[in-house]
């Protein structure tokens, strides 16, 4: 087809997310975009990586598709300023001509995306599930009304901005030839430090329901603060993090930031375990696009059902107990 | 301290939303319209920074007439002034940013708030996008705020826990639910409202940036499968995951 041959080539400056010298799992999945998207405009993937000390670590990407990583370093950067990264941001987009920014919809990338597509004067298109190449330009697809209707959007200027919801499109790991890794110096000024992180509290050093691959939520059907213990239990062996419902949230039970759903986080495990959860609308909100759902509740027409995979009728308190228990003896721990 | 506030007027979130026949946009028969959750945290910070420091607190709201009903809640829970930016055209983030941060610049607050997020198109990207126009910094998914004198020590969620940013005014900050606890509106408010004045002006045009090519309902999951009604059903839950699902 005619088209194809005019398809261009793209130039992807990929954002990766490091929070001390690490990468999240969310930068992986942006350059693995990257990459696909790349792939099919006989494109270039260039990752990009803001922080402090880390041109160590810029080589790893290469593994899943960069070809060119630059590296921003400066004791300034070990924490995330949101004038400063966006500056370097749109500073690189610029340097690289980049065509499309790719970032995660991370706490940093949300709040990072808006004013990088404002200085690009790029369309944004925010939290996408999906995003494939049609008739040459880049189609995304992202929910709304809190996942009641998908929209396939299109980004009618030059330069485009994409975030990418952590946790939906698959790491791939290729076999990529090591990337070459460039420390790029930026001058940084006062200016840029009108917004300055101060401090990062890490809440008990536990896994985060949205970047958890394994989610175990309780509800109000637990009855008490106490009974997350089997929750928490079931998590240990599975790996996973412990949420809750707005209504575990507002007794007291648990902390905010524990909540999934519309006024708490977006999460999309793989596996999303609701338990004594009724799957209200705004519940359903924050964990609809779950690969796997399973749902344990007493009542059988408690809406959840309708959007598991799997359901068990019946206490909890049995259930779960009985669950830990049999996972523990299929991972012969 | 002046404070702006902009407010959206969206679906009640438990609104049944159907595709209109366009394709492109819901179908608004017999939706709710409600403020946005999350400006309701907004609005209750904007009048607790008021009571403290003093100053005025404006609500504004980019839309059609039907925002007027969303503006006088805000002067219902105790705004000074409500103004419309009235516009019935489709918007993306960028256009609607654009509109709010042509009148925040001729009123110069000292502060600006939003919520987190529209619970309709779900972008949480106006907030930050009216700083950026602003050319003043920002700090999202903010869960505490305390000024002083000319700087404020925010607290924002971010995974796992949250960051502590200094941050010279004027600034712009997006709440998240957390911050406060929203006052409902007293009757005496509520009356008052009815009769107060919203001020209209009519924003510029912008071209879009993105546009909605389609909507549609999310791929049904399928009914899923009831695996059992007790403890007996643990066993056979745990070979599906394991051998159908393939993730344990
Ligand atoms: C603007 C707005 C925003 C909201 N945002 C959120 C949000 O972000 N997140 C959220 O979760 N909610 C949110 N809500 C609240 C939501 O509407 C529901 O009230 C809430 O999700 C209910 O929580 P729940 O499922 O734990 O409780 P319930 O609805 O009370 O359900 C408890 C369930 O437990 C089951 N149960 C009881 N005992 C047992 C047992 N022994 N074993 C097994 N099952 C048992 C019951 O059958 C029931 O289905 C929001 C509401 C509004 C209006
Ligand atoms: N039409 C609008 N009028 C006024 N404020 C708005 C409008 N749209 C969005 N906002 C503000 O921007 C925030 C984030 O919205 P959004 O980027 O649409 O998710 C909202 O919580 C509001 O504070």
């Amino acid at each position: 087809m005619e088209q194809e041959e005019d398809i261009e080539r793209m130039k992807i400056l990929a954002f990766a997310e490091q929070r001390n010298g690490k990468f999240k799992k969310a930068a992986f999945e942006v350059v693995s975009v990257a990459y696909t998207l790349a792939q099919q405009t006989g494109g270039e993937v260039i990752a990009l990586v803001i922080g402090d000390s880390i041109d160590g670590i810029a080589s790893e990407l290469g593994e899943y598709g960069a070809h060119r990583v630059l590296v921003v370093q400066d004791p300034k950067l070990a924490l995330y300023s949101p004038i400063a990264y966006a500056r370097i941001i749109v500073e690189m987009a610029a340097r690289e001509n980049a065509t499309v920014v790719l970032l995660s919809a991370t706490a940093l990338g949300k709040d990072c995306a808006p004013r990088v597509a404002v200085k690009l004067n790029a369309g944004l298109a925010a939290d996408c599930i999906a995003v494939d190449i049609q008739d040459g330009d880049i189609r995304a697809t992202r929910p709304m009304y809190g996942g009641k209707v998908l929209a396939d959007v299109k980004i009618t200027t030059p330069v485009k901005v994409l975030t990418i919801r952590p946790n939906v499109f698959a790491v791939q790991s290729i076999d990529g030839t090591r990337p070459q890794c460039d420390v790029v110096s930026v001058s940084l000024q006062d200016a840029d430090f009108t917004a300055r992180t101060t401090a990062v509290t890490i809440g008990s050093g536990k896994l985060d329901v949205a970047e958890a691959d394994i989610v175990i939520t309780g509800g109000r059907g637990l009855k008490g603060p106490e009974n997350f213990k089997m929750l928490e239990d079931l998590a240990e062996v599975l790996g996973g993090a412990v949420g809750a419902s707005r209504a575990a949230v507002d007794a007291g039970w648990r902390p905010h930031g524990d909540q999934v759903g519309q006024t708490g986080k977006t999460v999309s495990p793989t596996l999303y375990i609701a338990v004594g959860v009724s799957g209200s609308i705004q519940h359903v909100a924050g964990m609809s696009s779950s690969k796997y759902i399973v749902a344990i509740n007493k009542d059988k027409d408690a809406p959840i059902f309708q959007i598991a995979d799997y359901g068990i009728v019946g206490d909890a308190f049995e259930i779960v107990p009985a669950l830990t228990q049999e996972v523990k003896k299929l991972l012969g721990k | 301290m002046n404070v702006v506030v902009c407010v959206n007027h969206v679906p009640d979130s438990a609104a049944k939303i159907n595709v209109a026949p366009d394709g492109k946009s819901i179908d608004k028969t017999g939706v709710a319209f409600v403020l946005n959750p999350y400006d309701e945290f907004a609005i209750e910070e904007a009048l607790r920074i008021k009571e403290k420091h003093g100053g005025e607190v404006i609500a504004v709201s980019l839309g059609g007439d039907s925002h007027k009903e969303t503006l006088r809640k805000a002067l219902a829970m105790g705004v000074d002034k409500a103004v419309l930016l009235k516009d019935e055209s489709t918007r993306d983030s960028f256009g609607v940013a654009t509109a709010l941060a042509e009148y925040i610049k001729d009123v110069a607050p000292d502060v600006i708030l939003c919520g987190k997020q529209s619970i309709d198109a779900d972008n949480a990207a106006v907030g930050v996008m009216i700083a950026e126009l602003l050319g003043i910094p920002s700090v999202s998914v903010v869960v505490s705020m305390k000024l002083e004198g000319a700087q404020a020590i925010v607290e924002r969620e971010i995974e796992g826990g949250r960051e502590t940013v200094e941050v010279t005014l004027p600034a712009l900050f997006t709440a998240q639910k957390g911050l406060n606890e929203p006052r409902y509106p007293a009757l005496k408010g509520i009356m008052a409202a009815k009769s107060k004045p919203i001020e209209e002006r009519i924003p510029s045009q912008v071209a879009q940036k993105v546009e909605v090519v389609a909507i549609r309902r999310p791929p049904s999951k399928g009914t899923g499968k009831i695996v059992g009604t007790d403890v007996s059903a643990v066993p056979e839950l745990v070979r599906l995951l394991h051998e159908e699902a393939k993730i344990l």
